[in-house]
């Protein structure tokens, strides 16, 4: 294994990689920041300029790129409630509210450190037990996996519901429904699309996501314009706060990261679950840690409550390479993308790599050291810099919002129907929220649908349609078992409040 | 009868289900996969049941935390204008170009919001277009259709 390291550290520390992780972390940045625009996206843009670079140079470009969207859509998350991506939902709970208490500065840095902390934890992970940790992840079957999105959905609907669990389950069915428009996966047959071309290949997820976030958020602001709380809250949005981070803050961190980086990094590993559940979980997870006190302070701009998502998301993207570089199998759309990429430099990932070219496995991980450490000297001293976006009057922010948000889906389609469903969706969801409808379970449902329809068609069709697979194996019995704990706590906490 | 705004939307839900469910019920699946243990139809039959039960366990049981909403703060009108520009923009966007659509559409939205410092509507629409333009077509060689600027010759 040291072996490996030097060569990693030889080749990750050439002139040529520093400065393609430099470029990667700060374009990435860029890219996630626009609502909309994820690191798939972001990665899928570099593809055609790595084709000129060799394996190990274009490879550490897009893991520089990866790691810097990731925390961009932190950053539009916290600044905007504008997550470009799934993973970085969770990091909008109590991000944004500190935003809107002034301290879009401080929650930013908290952000920075947290994802720094998280994807450098993990990062040594990643070299300590990439083999066996592969193991694990092949352990899981279907049932597991079906049981663990069942787990995830559950919990987030829980943890985000404020007290209102059947509105939030609602949301659920809401996005499972949307994910099944278009053609089914296995047989080709259209579902749902009422003979509208524009629906065969199914709804997109930057469509839902700009819609119920991005665009909803956007006519939210309008739509309370007289609120005259509301309009306070606008106010305290222009005012940065300071960047620093006080002591007790940094006690709570540092309670915080290590164990969301252990849960990022082994959800991470999971193919298919990914930083969206990891920073999910973690979120929850951190929520039953804490003392009441901190408890009530979740969705209202808790210490805890940012740093768990953006740690866990940072540390499931380390984890997410598990899978890619050791069995060939992508953890995640992202990395998805990323094999998309190898094998056009004609590198097949799988167990293999590590002796037909160890320096591509090496270099990649010894350069996540280096890309966390140049996203932290890049993203913290352009803190204030990346948040005066907060600045701008709402009556130039809104507009803008809405033309990023619209760009975004003209860009991919080129077609109107999709602006015009994202407009339908958006005044829908506008709705929805004003009667406390919470819209990140439905946006988690719509990104697990395919995949969990997937794993339940293998699972029933293994189990000959009959429901044993959801006992028959210990590790689904086990997280199905926590799920119904979760459903019976919440049905016990409203029962216990209505007394 | 006094219904809350939160049992109506749940009912529209139930409505919305029953609908998906018949749907699902009527999807086409292949003859050999018509009684195979899951077949296109499974998956939407399970979620259309699903949304059954939760909106009609909403809509049933007693309301403990219900969301008071004044529709007096409520700004209707500026949100039905924002919501007919942005309707507009999407029905000519691909008729008279990405570029004149989007910088009249900024244009109108800052209007309408009550924006009225003239110079500065006009650089953060059409100067801003043209430059976003510019960094996604020029710079990233990101592919933006605009028919009107490739008739005029701006684009190739």
């Amino acid at each position: 294994m040291i072996e490996g390291i030097l060569i990693g550290l030889s080749t990750a520390l050439s002139l040529t990689n520093i400065l393609m992780v430099m470029v990667g972390c700060f374009a990435g940045t860029i890219i996630g920041m626009l609502p909309g625009l994820g690191p798939m996206t972001a990665i899928a843009l570099m593809i055609p300029i790595t084709y000129g670079f060799d394996p190990s140079t274009g490879l550490i470009l897009m893991a520089g790129v990866y790691y810097g969207a990731v925390f961009g859509g932190s950053t539009s998350s916290i600044l905007l409630n504008a997550p470009g991506i799934p993973g970085t939902v969770a990091t909008a709970f109590d991000g944004y509210p500190m935003a809107q208490q002034g301290k879009a500065g401080k929650a930013l840095a908290i952000a920075a450190y947290s994802s720094f902390a998280g994807g450098t934890i993990s990062a040594i992970f990643l070299l300590v037990a990439a083999p066996s940790l592969s193991k694990v992840s092949l352990a899981f079957r279907s049932p597991d996996y079906f049981a663990l999105m069942i787990l995830g959905l559950t919990a987030i609907s829980a943890f985000s519901s404020k007290g209102q669990f059947l509105k939030a389950m609602m949301m659920v069915v809401l996005g499972l429904m949307l994910a099944t428009v278009g053609q089914d996966s296995l047989s080709d047959i259209t579902r749902f699309t009422f003979n509208n071309m524009n629906l065969t290949d199914g709804i997109s997820f930057v469509l839902i996501v700009m819609a119920t976030f991005a665009m909803s958020e956007a006519l939210t602001i309008i739509f309370r314009g007289k609120d005259p709380n509301r309009a306070a809250k606008q106010i305290s949005l222009t005012e940065l706060g300071s960047i620093k981070v006080n002591k007790e803050e940094t006690i709570k961190m540092a309670k915080t990261i290590p164990r969301s980086s252990i849960l990022g990094f082994l959800i991470g590993v999971l193919p298919g679950a990914g930083a969206t559940i990891a920073s999910f979980l973690a979120y929850g997870m951190e929520r039953n840690y804490v003392n009441e006190e901190e408890k009530q302070k979740f969705g209202k701009g808790s210490v805890h409550g940012l740093s768990a998502p953006e740690t866990a998301n940072n540390a499931a993207c380390s984890g997410s390479f598990v899978p890619l570089l050791t069995l060939g199998i992508p953890g995640s759309g992202t990395t998805a993308v990323m094999l998309g990429a190898l094998l056009g430099f004609g590198i097949q990932p799988g167990p293999r790599l590590y002796q037909t070219n160890p320096e591509i496995f090496w270099s990649v991980i010894m350069s996540m050291y280096i890309g966390m450490v140049v996203l932290l000297i890049l993203n913290l001293p352009l803190i204030p810099y990346i948040a005066r976006i907060l600045a701008v009057p709402r009556n130039y922010l809104i507009p803008l919002i809405l033309f990023f948000s619209v760009t975004g889906i003209y860009l991919m389609s080129f077609n109107n129907f999709d602006i015009f469903l994202m407009i339908g969706i958006a005044v829908v969801a506008t709705f929805l929220r004003l009667y406390d409808f919470p819209m990140p379970p439905l946006i988690l449902a719509f990104v697990l649908g395919g995949l969990m329809e997937e794993t339940l068609r293998r699972s029933l069709l293994i189990s000959d349609g009959s429901p044993n697979f959801l006992w028959d194996r210990p590790i689904t019995l086990i997280i199905l078992l926590i799920t119904i704990t979760i459903v019976g706590w919440q049905i016990f906490s409203t029962f216990r409040k209505k007394n | 009868m006094r219904i809350s705004p939160t049992k109506f939307i749940s009912l529209l839900f139930l409505v919305l289900s029953v609908f998906y469910l018949y749907t699902a019920y009527n999807i086409q699946v292949f003859a050999f996969d018509e009684n195979a243990p899951f077949n296109a139809r499974t998956f939407p039959i399970y979620l259309g049941w699903a949304g059954i039960v939760l909106s009609s366990l909403k809509i049933i049981l007693p309301e403990k935390v219900t969301t008071e909403v004044n529709h007096k703060h409520l700004d209707y009108k500026s949100i039905i204008y924002l919501i007919i520009i942005s309707l507009i923009y999407a029905a000519v966007i691909l008729k008279i170009g990405y570029f004149i659509s989007t910088s009249l559409f900024l244009f109108a939205s800052y209007y309408f919001l009550g924006e009225r410092r003239w110079g500065l509507m006009f650089i953060l629409s059409f100067p801003f277009v043209a430059a976003f333009m510019y960094l996604l077509h020029g710079l990233l060689n990101i592919y933006l259709r605009d028919p009107f600027l490739k008739y005029i010759g701006v684009m190739g």
